[in-house]
């Protein structure tokens, strides 16, 4: 097939993904609707489960004439589930959400893959071309980590930056197909881009569960009334906990992004650091989250202020890719836009 | 920063936790049920760390303070510059301080946006110069923060360097009275009325598998009695030093080593030899001890300058896809060698590096004065000025009678009219070359000793001839290669002899780069092992109760550890299976505080434990 044709097919399935995404998108909201109709109903179950609380089971192991098992009731770990009260079972719009994601998901990689096919290269060498294979791995590293932790609350705000990003990207900065000019071509560009990409993913779902977690806390300072479907999603602590671990996946990745960066500026350009306005803002960025980490191990930081500098962090990050890119005059200027 | 490592305490356990945080262990008395509020923190770290001892209500507001000496103060100052608030407050400061220098271009990085700035904002310029915004980088304030920062990172990292020294030495600390409080924990009794003989399990012969078992999965282990305390993970506390050193070594690595090297440029026309003394560059930048010795002879000769293009077919048709510099290089002592420089593919020649950043077309031109002498004869390189490489140029020519003449011409390598009657360049190869020069004569100002750039004509003073000018008399001279124009007032002629690529190389010489290199990688082993590999505390207790023998398991996060249930949920999976338990039974043990992270074992959970 010709290079036009496979960046042709490529651009149809841009498309149809985002159709299929904001499917996705629609199902995860609704999903949170029904959220709160399901909290409303387990906090009258929670009242119903007290009362049962002192029941104990007890079983005899089968052909162990020696062993008795006793298993008294557990109290501690019982309230708590009762109290996360996450719903057992997922909802079918949840359901539906996740299929369409994932569907979504293989035809937004086919349409990476096409590109890349059509370009001969790594499908990552200009804006466009950023936003398309960012989003999908976005995507990809959110099912990845869905795969470890429940995080499906989180869908619908995955779903809908994805497709934000992906939407602008395609309709407002497509190019055709071009050769990649003689500065990119470097191993490194492979190597430092996708590392790139990679920390931006993980930083971005610490900074939705940065969010989440700030909400959850003034939930549960009852400074909140409405958003009842906070009662589905793991307490503030919990959320902490979890955005804390991602973003220091993003930070490791970041470190190395910048790392390899600085070793593909010195065989580029000459030097390893020249404070480039991206050098700078990457820097910036890197700085952010050292904070952030250092923020959650100093007192009085814990919690909601730190959440601040998770969610900051991301912002500067959003910033880097699109403000910095196209208006700022400086040598990563061939994203090509 | 280094304060970084230990962060946790999210709950009740491992508040507690602090209370065996006093390192040295040996003289650890366990954790009893008083000390799980008697937070003994550990001394060497800030004392606004999250896992440091929280003041005590005594040293509340109210309490008046001792009057400071001199060196109470600096201890006072000391301790507020190293504490975690402070480290905080100087990172943030340091991203803030560091966006200025992006919004405006940087004389180091941009400094021909430096003087546009200059002139698009003459009133804004002065103020923003003053406060060195043009030099953010190098700025007093700027160097000022991370100055203040790194010195209170090494005033942390020497502390707790030799703490972690002392960490090393020691022995796993006592196990806790009641382990029951502690994170994952399970227990089991087994009933040893059915085996006697040499397979009864005894109190003693679990606790030495335990030992044996831990020991060999990397723990430091300790037997007190009945129990086994043991310890891992030292390895992130010195991952943790190791990552914030190795900051400092690429900060001074960088300040100081950045000293010993040079950097300069030169444009090299094809034909050309470049040699590394300091009078043949265009532009050279030592650094703060360089000293011309440092210069290694070796000389490049330019052979051939090749642009490949992008096919008509493919998408950005006509633009350039590689660049080639055909060079013949030669090292004192070395025999002449033929190599290419390519963007991306620097040469290293003489313990410097050439790398290959720009390049254009040159032209071949020679002006005849009016009295019919060959007054200039050279190849002027023309600096390229947009993708499609029209070129700008200068030709001075001093030596011509009866008047100098000075010309300030537009090289297109694929002249096309753009519609108006002016030229543009419509493809950076040469497929048409047209050279236009706009012709000046009279004194170019040379002779006055004021040193002038060679890419540059200051018009003022001087005569139009040709050209743009109203009062030029005729158009501006149009030239194709080989063609020759006369000059008007019968100054003499111009002839355009040919078109030759030009390549500029950027020399740069930094012994402490391999050392930077080093250090960053450094301080990327020391991050992945600061932050993954867990640190944590675990303890196997055997009592012979009158059932049997009871078995307890428990451990205690040092610092962030998401998997210590589990771990302790492994560790009493093999533990009881060496000791002969059912598998199932086993498993069921090491199973059975599901989700260990989100679990807060209150005193409820004492009576948790199952009987065999």
């Amino acid at each position: 097939m010709v290079t036009a044709d496979l960046a042709y097919y490529s651009l149809v399935a841009v498309y149809s993904a985002m159709a299929i995404y904001t499917i996705s998108f629609v199902a995860f909201a609704l999903d949170l609707a029904k959220r709160s109709g399901d909290a409303q109903q387990a906090a009258a179950r929670a009242a119903k489960a007290e009362a049962l609380a002192t029941a104990s089971v007890s079983r005899s192991a089968a052909g162990g004439s020696t062993v008795v098992l006793d298993r008294p009731s557990r109290g501690a770990g019982g309230a708590a589930s009762a109290s996360t009260g996450a719903p057992a079972k997922a909802s079918s719009f949840e359901r539906v959400a996740i299929a369409m994601m994932l569907l979504g998901f293989v035809v937004h990689v086919a349409s990476v893959v096409l590109r890349g096919l059509a370009a001969g290269r790594v499908p990552w060498a200009n804006m466009f071309e950023f936003s398309l294979t960012g989003t999908a791995i976005i995507v990809g590293v959110y099912l990845a980590v869905q795969l470890v932790v429940n995080l499906r609350f989180l869908g619908a705000y995955v779903m809908g930056l994805n497709l934000v990003l992906l939407a602008i990207g395609t309709v407002n900065y497509y190019v055709a197909v071009s050769p990649l000019p003689p500065a990119l071509q470097s191993a490194w560009l492979v190597i430092h881009v996708f590392v790139a990409i990679l920390g931006t993913a993980f930083f971005a779902i610490a900074a939705g569960l940065s969010a989440a977690q700030l909400v959850q806390t003034k939930r549960e300072q009852s400074k909140l009334a409405g958003l009842r479907f906070l009662d589905t999603l793991p307490g503030a602590e919990r959320l902490e906990d979890l955005a804390y671990r991602i973003a220091l996946v993003g930070f490791v990745l970041w470190t190395f992004t910048l790392i390899a960066g600085a070793i593909w500026a010195e065989r580029a350009w000459g030097r390893y650091w020249g404070w480039d306005t991206k050098e700078v803002w990457t820097f910036i960025i890197w700085v952010l989250y050292a904070g952030y980490i250092h923020a959650r191990a100093t007192r009085g930081w814990r919690g909601a202020r730190s959440s601040w500098l998770s969610i900051i962090g991301f912002a500067a990050v959003m910033f880097n890719f699109s403000v910095v890119n196209v208006f700022f005059k400086g040598l990563h200027a061939y994203s090509g836009l | 920063m280094a304060r970084s490592s230990d962060r946790d305490g999210g709950d009740a356990t491992r508040a507690s936790s602090a209370a065996a945080g006093a390192d040295t262990g040996v003289t650890d008395t366990g954790l009893t049920d008083a000390d799980a509020t008697d937070v003994g923190g550990d001394p060497l770290r800030p004392s606004d760390h999250i896992d440091s001892v929280r003041p005590g209500p005594s040293d509340g507001a109210g309490i008046t303070q001792p009057k400071l000496g001199p060196l109470g103060y600096l201890r006072f100052f000391w301790r507020q510059l190293t504490s975690m608030k402070t480290a905080l407050f100087l990172l943030m400061l340091l991203a803030v301080a560091a966006i200025p220098g992006s919004l405006v271009p940087q004389r180091t990085s941009d400094p021909n946006g430096v003087v546009q700035y200059r002139t698009d904002h003459p009133d804004l310029f002065p103020v923003l110069d003053k406060l060195g915004v043009f030099d953010t980088y190098s700025s007093p304030w700027f160097s000022a923060v991370y100055l203040l920062l790194f010195i209170s990172l090494i005033g942390c990292i020497i502390p707790r360097t030799r703490h972690h020294f002392e960490a090393l030495r020691a022995r796993p600390p006592k196990t806790p009275a009641r382990l029951s409080r502690l994170a994952g924990y399970r227990s089991i009794t087994l009933e040893t009325a059915g085996g006697a003989g040499d397979d009864a399990i005894t109190a003693a012969r679990a606790v030495d598998a335990a030992r044996a078992q831990l020991k060999r999965s990397g723990y430091r282990t300790q037997v007190f009695g009945d129990s086994v305390s043991a310890e891992r993970g030292y390895l992130r506390e010195t991952g943790n030093l190791v990552f914030h050193s190795a900051l400092v070594g690429v900060l001074l690595t960088v300040g100081v080593g950045g000293g010993f090297g040079y950097s300069g440029q030169r444009v090299v026309v094809e034909g050309q030899t470049f040699s590394n003394v300091l009078g043949s560059y265009d532009s050279f930048n030592p650094g703060r001890w360089f000293d011309e010795t440092q210069l290694s002879p070796f000389s490049i000769a330019l052979d051939e300058f090749s642009t490949e293009y992008a096919p008509d077919t493919a998408g950005g048709a006509g633009m350039a896809t590689d660049f080639t510099a055909d060079v013949t290089a030669q090292a004192r002592g070395g025999d002449a060698e033929r190599t290419q420089i390519k963007v991306n593919s620097p040469l290293s020649i003489g313990g410097s590096n050439v790398y290959l950043l720009g390049n254009g077309y040159a032209v071949d031109v020679t002006v005849r004065d009016g009295e019919g002498n060959v007054a200039f004869r050279d190849t002027v390189p023309f600096l390229p000025q947009d993708t499609n490489l029209t070129s700008l140029g200068v030709i001075k020519v001093p030596d011509a009678l009866p008047d100098q003449l000075g010309m300030i011409g537009f090289f297109y390598p694929t002249a096309a009219d753009n519609g108006t009657g002016a030229l543009t360049s419509t493809d950076p190869d040469t497929t048409n070359p047209v050279l236009s020069l706009n012709v000046y004569s009279g004194d170019l100002g040379l002779d006055a000793g004021v040193p002038t750039s060679v890419y540059t004509l200051d018009t003022d003073g001087l005569t139009p001839l040709a050209g743009t000018d109203d009062d030029a008399q005729e158009k501006a001279v149009q030239l194709t290669p080989g063609e020759t124009a006369t000059i008007p007032d019968g100054l003499g002629t111009i002839t355009f002899d040919g078109v030759k690529r030009f390549a500029s190389f950027d020399i740069h010489h930094d012994p402490s780069q391999v050392w930077v290199l080093l250090f960053a990688g450094l301080s990327f082993a020391g991050l992945l092992t600061a932050l993954f590999v867990p640190r944590r505390r675990v303890w196997v207790k055997a009592t012979e109760t009158g059932d049997g023998v009871r078995l307890e398991y428990a451990g205690l996060a040092r610092g962030e550890d998401p998997t210590l249930g589990r771990a302790v949920g492994d560790i009493a999976k093999a533990h009881l299976g060496g000791l002969g338990v059912p598998a199932d039974v086993a498993r069921e043990v090491a199973d059975d505080p599901a989700r260990h992270d989100v679990e807060k074992p209150g005193p409820a959970a004492e009576g948790r434990g199952r009987k065999i």
